[in-house]
């Protein structure tokens, strides 16, 4: 895959997403769960299509449609990021990723640092042949739900306010 | 069009410009300031145009097989593909989806719009809900979209409030954005709860996944995808591109080009049916029931496909930056400058595409042909080109020849048809100045005479509050045949003096050449005045063409006998340096393209040249203030005239602004006058700030002249004017 990972990444990335007023954390494995603990409840998460990051025992599991539907944050991966952009993509894997990512305030996304690419051309790079050999969805999702149309940009129309980036190391 | 609806059409568009024009002022000038400080941190902007338009230009040539791909990819994904021939049978098969008691709940498309679906299938018994938030606004308040992207550009945050207090009577007071974004978005929850069928458009497909790109900042789209399990997408079989990866520099280039974002919060990429859960009455659900239609609409693409001038149209990706761009459509909004659909340059193809030349005919002139549009759309269409066609074309259909007779001997044209008056006197201008410089000083005094003002006004939209220019009793051409050039010239230029500066503003062609002359360059006048602009701005190609013919037939012998072509007039050169490649043969066009040169541009290039600055007027700090003219800006050459006037030590301000307003013959017609005042306010403004103000001003058009002279009060010269000795 083409990545770069290191300290250049994980600065350049999170300079993006602090300009985009994303919140975000640098973490590891072992402390994920202590992580998404914090944010705040009722929260909702769906496992993780990652052998090697688990969506923590602790984060309660999407299953009914009122609590996805109230909860103040939902956690799922993502299984891009995009540097230049302060992107995050997140895919249709499993199915519950999309109503969960979409309908709660705050939008916790977690990516693995090494799946973080430079540029809108790697991500792509990666994208053409997922979406032609397994089909499905990605959401190149940067920044919080915005609208100008009321006379001012104001956050969270139809998708959360807020956005919170994890990178697992 | 007649003088009663000349008047009408005024007053019609002063009365919008009154209510819409300072919601849609503000915001275009947002979003195209915003376009301008995005793709200048883009590093590679122009290789993405490059590549955007390598795409849609193979994609169009290849469209059928595309089609064809498309519709395999999506039915052995187990969706559907119809490929409906016009509206009629697009919305009967949309009909044919939903019951008629579901609710149906649409993310904005302007395709949708097209087809008029709503109507269609409020009429067969369903409920349909915009849920973009401006597209809502204006389902609420029943008014059409003024703008591409942001359909209710022309609304105030306190027009809404009214609208929705009048409408909702809600039990707290909306006064803030948060407030009415927050009723608003709770409004909307409630229709995607109880929604049984979600229609989207498509910015694009792909033809080798079968996937939909979709661009939003909302959410709503997203929301409409999730929320139902029956997802029919309508889109215009333009928007299939080959590859997925096709898709990465409309990603970059789009959300940049239209709102000044540099992407939006969402680009769903959507491979249908979707995997995506939806709710079940307790629990999320799997997606294996899902349904998933795409609706492919044609309604006369393919016939613009094979239109060799219309089919530049079909690159268009709607992100508005033709519109955000044009100083007219700033001030007037899309309810002026649109069709039946579509808004801004980009709809006169459209519009003359997908509903007809009357739908194009009712704005069509609200183009003057400035230009700056083509360098912000993201796939270089020719914008101004397509408009000019569409001029044409409805000048060829147009049918009342009543006064012919009285304009016949003034306007030796070759057109055909009964163009109207107005669109004659100014295409054919040259006639008028050549005849108006023979009989000065009386045709000056009989110009300004009112009751021949009244007459220009009645019979040829004339608009009586602007100044008639005063034609020159001696021409250039007859001034410079009583001069002497230097004795052992560097160089040799022929020197073409547009029809105003050989009758009318004589002093910047007398400066032109007395400057070129102290620079050691042998000057010829040319005898040719009429480069075949004046007839391009009415929409007369075939004169224009003539004209350019004439043009060719004089310079090429002085190009071949190896001198120079130089202009003053901006818009002129811009027929030589561009409009020629649409009129003449592509040999003749290099040549006269390759080696004609703006007066300031040429002056730049001999000073770079080792030619001596000193021969030339020093500006001794000398305060000014420069408009640029709006095709010099296209081509890239108001650099020019500001390195010279910097270096010869004038201390200098610049305008920033599209268009002086005047463009041509645009501010003299009067059904236009208001726009065209408005517009050059704009102007003021920046000319009358503690900065500029007091301040020598200049400007490189004859437009701009006297667009300037008339809103300035001072006469504006030529920057020629102020180098030469």
């Amino acid at each position: 895959m083409a990545t770069t990972a290191g300290d250049a990444t994980v600065n350049q990335f999170t300079a993006a997403l602090e300009e985009l007023d994303v919140g975000w954390t640098l973490t590891t494995t072992d402390e994920l769960p202590g992580e998404l603990e914090r944010f705040p409840e009722p929260i909702v998460g769906v496992p993780f299509p990652f052998e090697d990051v688990s969506l923590p025992e602790s984060i309660p599991r999407a299953e009914r449609s009122d609590g996805v539907k109230a909860a103040s944050t939902g956690v799922t991966a993502a299984t891009l990021g995009i540097v230049e952009y302060g992107s995050v993509v997140v895919e249709s894997k499993p199915p519950e990723t999309e109503p969960v990512s979409l309908y709660a305030d705050t939008h916790v996304a977690v990516v693995r640092l090494e799946d973080i690419v430079d540029s809108m051309s790697d991500a792509f790079a990666e994208l053409g042949p997922r979406l032609r050999e397994t089909g499905g969805n990605a959401i190149i999702a940067t920044g919080p739900s915005a609208t100008a149309d009321m006379g001012a940009l104001v956050r969270g129309v139809h998708g959360p306010s807020d956005v919170h980036v994890v990178i697992v190391k | 069009m007649s003088r009663k609806s000349k008047r009408a059409k005024a007053a019609q568009i002063r009365e919008t410009m009154a209510a819409e024009g300072a919601s849609v002022r503000e915001n275009t000038r947002g979003f195209n300031q915003g376009r301008y400080d995005t793709v200048a941190d883009l590093e590679n902007y122009e290789e993405l145009k490059d590549e955007a338009r390598r795409i849609k230009e193979d994609a169009i040539e290849r469209l059928p097989e595309l089609i064809d791909q498309l519709t395999e990819t999506i039915e052995a994904n187990g969706g559907t593909v119809y490929l409906a021939e016009d509206e009629a049978d697009a919305n009967e098969y949309i009909a044919s989806l939903v019951e008629s008691d579901e609710t149906v709940v649409k993310s904005k498309s302007m395709t949708t719009e097209e087809i008029e679906v709503n109507e269609h299938l409020e009429a067969e018994g369903a409920n349909v809900v915009e849920t973009d938030l401006g597209e809502w606004v204006l389902q609420v308040a029943d008014e059409a979209p003024s703008h591409l992207v942001a359909p209710a550009i022309h609304k105030s945050r306190e027009s809404i409030a009214e609208l929705f207090r009048e409408q909702f009577d809600p039990d707290r007071p909306l006064d803030t954005p948060e407030d009415l974004t927050a009723f608003a978005s709770e409004y909307l929850a409630d229709a995607f709860e109880n929604a049984d069928v979600g229609m989207t458009g498509a910015n694009f497909l792909t033809a080798d996944s079968g996937s939909m790109m979709l661009v939003t900042s909302e959410g709503n789209a997203r929301k409409t995808v999730t929320a139902t399990d029956r997802h029919v997408a309508v889109a215009g079989v333009e928007k299939i591109v080959p590859s997925v990866e096709d898709l990465q520099p409309f990603v970059e280039l789009i959300g940049r080009s239209g709102t000044g974002q540099d992407i939006t919060a969402y680009i769903s990429l959507l491979t249908p049916p979707v995997e995506t859960a939806t709710f079940g009455e307790d629990e999320l659900e799997g997606s294996d029931d899902r349904d998933f239609h795409l609706v492919l609409i044609d309604n006369g693409r393919m016939a613009m496909r094979e239109d060799e001038q219309l089919r530049e149209t079909l690159y268009c990706i709607r992100c508005s930056a033709c519109a955000n761009t044009c100083a007219n459509f700033q001030q007037v909004g899309g309810h002026e400058f649109g069709g039946e659909t579509y808004t801004g340059g980009i709809a006169g193809g459209w519009e003359t595409g997908v509903h007809g030349l009357d739908s194009s005919e009712e704005f069509v002139d609200l183009c003057t042909g400035c230009s700056r549009c083509v360098e912000a759309c993201p796939v270089g269409i020719d914008i101004p080109w397509i408009n000019t066609v569409v001029r044409d074309r409805i000048n060829r259909g147009a049918e009342d020849h009543s006064y012919d007779f009285l304009v016949d001997g003034l306007t030796p044209d070759a057109e055909e048809g009964g163009m109207s008056l107005q669109k004659r006197f100014f295409g054919n201008f040259v006639t008028v100045a050549k005849l108006g410089s023979l009989f000065a000083p009386v045709s000056n005094r009989l110009a300004s005479f009112g009751p021949n003002r009244w007459i220009a006004e009645r019979l040829l939209g004339v608009d009586q509050r602007r100044d008639m220019p005063q034609f020159s009793r001696e021409t250039l051409k007859k001034w410079a045949s009583e001069r002497d050039g230097p004795a052992d010239p560097d160089r040799e230029v022929v020197f073409m003096a547009d029809t105003y500066t050989n009758y009318m503003h004589v002093e910047r062609g007398k400066a032109a050449i007395r400057a070129l002359e102290a620079l050691n360059v042998d000057v010829e006048v040319a005898d040719v005045t009429e480069s075949g602009r004046a007839a391009l701005s009415q929409g007369m190609v075939a004169t224009a063409t003539r004209h350019g013919e004439r043009v060719a037939d004089e310079l090429l012998p002085h190009v071949e006998d190896g001198r120079d072509v130089v202009i003053v007039e901006p818009s002129d050169l811009a027929m030589l340096r561009d409009d020629y490649g649409r009129l003449l043969d592509a040999e003749t066009y290099e040549q006269l393209s390759e080696n004609s040169y703006e007066i300031l541009e040429y002056v730049y290039g001999l000073l770079e040249n080792g030619a001596d600055a000193d021969a030339l007027r020093d500006g001794n700090g000398t305060e000014i203030a420069y408009h640029g003219h709006c095709q010099q800006r296209t081509l890239g050459l108001a650099a020019h005239t500001e390195a010279v006037l910097e270096e010869l030590g004038y201390d200098l301000v610049t305008s920033d602004v599209e268009c002086c307003g005047m463009a041509g013959s645009f501010g003299f017609k009067q059904q236009y006058y208001d726009v065209s005042m408005a517009v050059g306010e704009e102007l003021r403004e920046q000319f009358s700030t503690p900065e500029a103000e007091g301040r020598t001003i200049v400007a490189s058009g004859t437009s701009c002249h006297d667009q300037l002279t008339d809103l300035m009060k001072q006469d504006v010269p030529h920057p020629i004017e102020l180098v030469a000795p």
